[in-house]
């Protein structure tokens, strides 16, 4: 009886007719997901909210109340930070979530949020950090070897928190890590970003650069319980550029110029079988050509579907947990070399393991 | 059906299997707990409160289990879990009440945005309400407890709901914690007062928390509006006094315990500013509970009057 209600909700092409219990789990399912305002959302857009029975009801309600809640406090944020830095010679690019909600793009609706990103200059990275510091932000203390991990090895500065607001913020100097297999040079972003046309100062990637981070993001950064989140965000921009003329072949030429064209593959396969997202041929074609084939695609594609779905326990299948955990590796493997990956996670299940007795 | 109509095995097999489908004020409540202690302190507290079947809607599935293997025998701990995700450190096998309690009002705050939710004692008498707005320790749970036993009934000890449509204030049907000496306080002051087991050396000292006389759970689905908003402040030897308070103040000390409002920004400030304007602001200074009681009874008695 326990079942993943969640994922096939995006497809259904009427409300399901789930009894009060069902209806429980499938808020369970969604807060775990992040995607709690995103399920209210899509019943609303539907003209379906009113036909959901009370008790859940209030609960979807509520939802889209800390969403906006969400979305102003994100706008808040950006805005604290182009005053801390804008001064600075170097472009300040929104990426992810506060992309977004600044550029106005359709996954900032109903979406929540756990931290800011932005993309600097890395030759700016000291003079941001310090102006960072001066407006407000800390650095959380950090031992040695996290703070050694993100200093050398990562395309971000350690976490910045800022305490009068209880936010977070994440500087990165490049998309994706030094060390990773699909290294980007930065530059090559920064000289197609949009400037946004309220704010000067800011900017966001390109579509097809958007595009391409997220997938790569998704791919690499191993969260996978998260992932059906940010696979919905990839759906929103796709259907949201993909109208534009020209975009599919841009983004299949773009792809194989940053090397990106494995991640975009696979994500937009998943994205296809998953969420039956409309992926047009004409791009898709080019983009097959770059995909590695035959048993890697399909059993990379199969464990993805697993992956994808909400982290928790009425979701799981036999070896979701497995899956979850070899996608895990596999994204470290991507940024880092295996001797690499092997130290590092070695070092973080000590960490756990002297963390959870230090505790008891 | 009551949950005091189970008796103790059957309560604690709910909690063990399935879980157990609790109505208190606006919510249902799914609770899982393995620990005899809250088996005893739910018999004990929520007796009055009404079962849900375990087919119909809850807000929320709240459990409590032990944790680890090797932690079950060596210094026991207790971890609870919300939507299958651990929620705070584990504590101590003694305090699972005090970490269920702490539980229900997390569950509050963060997900019934439907209510304007202000860190209040709210009480209601001949159809009117009282709302006594202070940060935990001011005293605002004994002062609600002693008048839960002279004639007003207990919307909530903690959690103010207001509604944001009709600006009633909704009862949330749960016990009074009482803290360190407020305990024997309460007991000297009301001795028919139904106390749970005390607890010891919590992060707030020993705790126990007082069961809400069956007829104000039976009452929990009657709002009222809120005519008197009174901040209690405990002085060693002070003489009880009422003094008019500027509305202003009491606007700032409704924003300063508020806990959702701004998620319901304008709407939320309205809100509360309807509630200042429509009730009598009033500072009370005390020393003995006594007094207290006595001023705030005299305070109705005028509207009645």
């Amino acid at each position: 009886m326990s079942q993943d209600l969640l994922t096939p909700l995006w497809t259904r092409r009427d409300l399901p007719d789930w009894t009060s219990v069902e209806w429980e789990r499938l808020l369970s399912q969604a807060r775990r997901a992040r995607l709690l305002a995103r399920v209210a959302a899509h019943l609303s857009d539907r003209g379906w909210l009113e036909r959901v029975p009370g008790g859940p009801r209030v609960h979807l309600g509520n939802a889209l109340r800390v969403a906006h809640r969400q979305q102003q406090m994100v706008r808040w944020e950006i805005d604290c930070i182009r005053r801390a830095i804008g001064h600075l010679p170097t472009p300040i690019v929104l990426l992810k979530g506060a992309a977004y909600v600044g550029a106005a793009l359709p996954p900032a609706r109903c979406r929540t949020f756990g931290d800011v990103d932005i993309l600097v200059e890395a030759g700016q990275l000291r003079a941001v950090e310090a102006a960072l510091l001066e407006a407000g932000w800390s650095t959380l203390p950090l031992d040695s070897y996290d703070e050694r991990y993100y200093r050398d090895w990562s395309h971000e500065l350690p976490p910045l928190y800022h305490a009068g607001r209880g936010t977070f913020l994440d500087v990165h100097h490049t998309i994706t890590q030094p060390t990773s297999r699909f290294a980007v040079q930065a530059d090559v972003l920064l000289a197609q970003a949009r400037t946004l046309p309220a704010e000067p100062r800011l900017s966001v990637l390109s579509p097809v650069d958007m595009v391409l981070h997220s997938a790569v993001h998704l791919m690499q950064e191993g969260d996978f319980a998260r992932g059906q989140r940010d696979l919905l965000d990839i759906v929103d921009l796709l259907a949201h550029f993909g109208q534009k003329p020209g975009f599919w072949p841009e983004l299949a030429k773009r792809s194989q110029a940053l090397q990106l064209g494995v991640p975009l593959v696979d994500v937009l396969t998943v994205a296809h079988r998953l969420l039956a997202a409309d992926v047009p041929g004409h791009g898709q074609a080019e983009l097959q050509d770059m995909a590695p084939r035959g048993l890697r695609n399909r059993a990379m594609a199969a464990m993805l579907m697993h992956a994808m779905r909400p982290d928790h326990p009425d979701c799981d299948r036999p070896g979701t947990r497995v899956v979850r955990w070899l996608l895990y590796v596999r994204s470290h493997l991507l940024r880092m070399r295996w001797h690499q990956v092997l130290a590092h996670l070695l070092r973080k299940a000590w960490m756990r393991h002297a963390g959870t007795t230090a505790s008891t | 059906m009551k949950l005091g109509s189970l008796g103790l095995a059957e309560l604690s097999r709910r909690l063990a299997v399935g879980g157990l489908c609790l109505r208190v004020g606006p919510f249902g409540l799914r609770i899982s707990a393995d620990q005899p202690a809250v088996s005893r302190g739910l018999l004990c507290l929520y007796q009055d409160n009404p079962l849900l079947d375990a087919d119909s809607f809850c807000d929320g599935h709240i459990v409590l289990r032990r944790v680890g293997t090797f932690g079950r025998w060596f210094k026991p701990q207790v971890q609870a879990h919300f939507d299958h995700q651990p929620i705070f450190d584990p504590v101590p096998l003694p305090h699972a009440l005090p970490l269920l309690e702490w539980m229900l009002n997390w569950h509050v705050t963060a997900h019934a945005h439907q209510f304007a939710i202000v860190h209040a004692a709210s009480l209601e008498r001949g159809g009117l309400a009282l709302m006594l707005p202070a940060p935990s320790g001011s005293g605002k749970s004994t002062l609600c407890a002693a008048l839960a036993h002279r004639g007003w009934r207990v919307l909530s000890d903690e959690l103010a709901l207001i509604d944001f449509s009709s600006g009633q204030l909704h009862a949330l049907a749960r016990p009074v914690s009482l803290k360190n000496r407020s305990i024997d306080l309460l007991r000297d002051f009301a001795p028919e007062a139904v106390l749970s087991e005390l607890v010891h050396d919590t992060p707030k000292g020993t705790m126990a928390h007082m069961k809400l006389p069956g007829e104000h759970v039976r009452r929990m689905h009657e709002p009222a509006h809120a005519r008197w908003i009174v901040r209690p402040h405990w002085q060693a030897g002070a003489a009880a006094t009422l003094r008019a308070r500027p509305k202003t103040d009491t606007l700032m000390d409704l924003g300063r315990n508020a806990i959702n409002l701004d998620l319901a920004g304008g709407q939320g400030f309205h809100r509360l500013a309807d509630l200042v304007g429509q009730s009598d602001c009033i500072e009370l200074s005390y020393s003995r509970l006594d007094d207290a009681v006595v001023l705030l009874d005299q305070m109705a008695q005028g509207v009645a009057a």
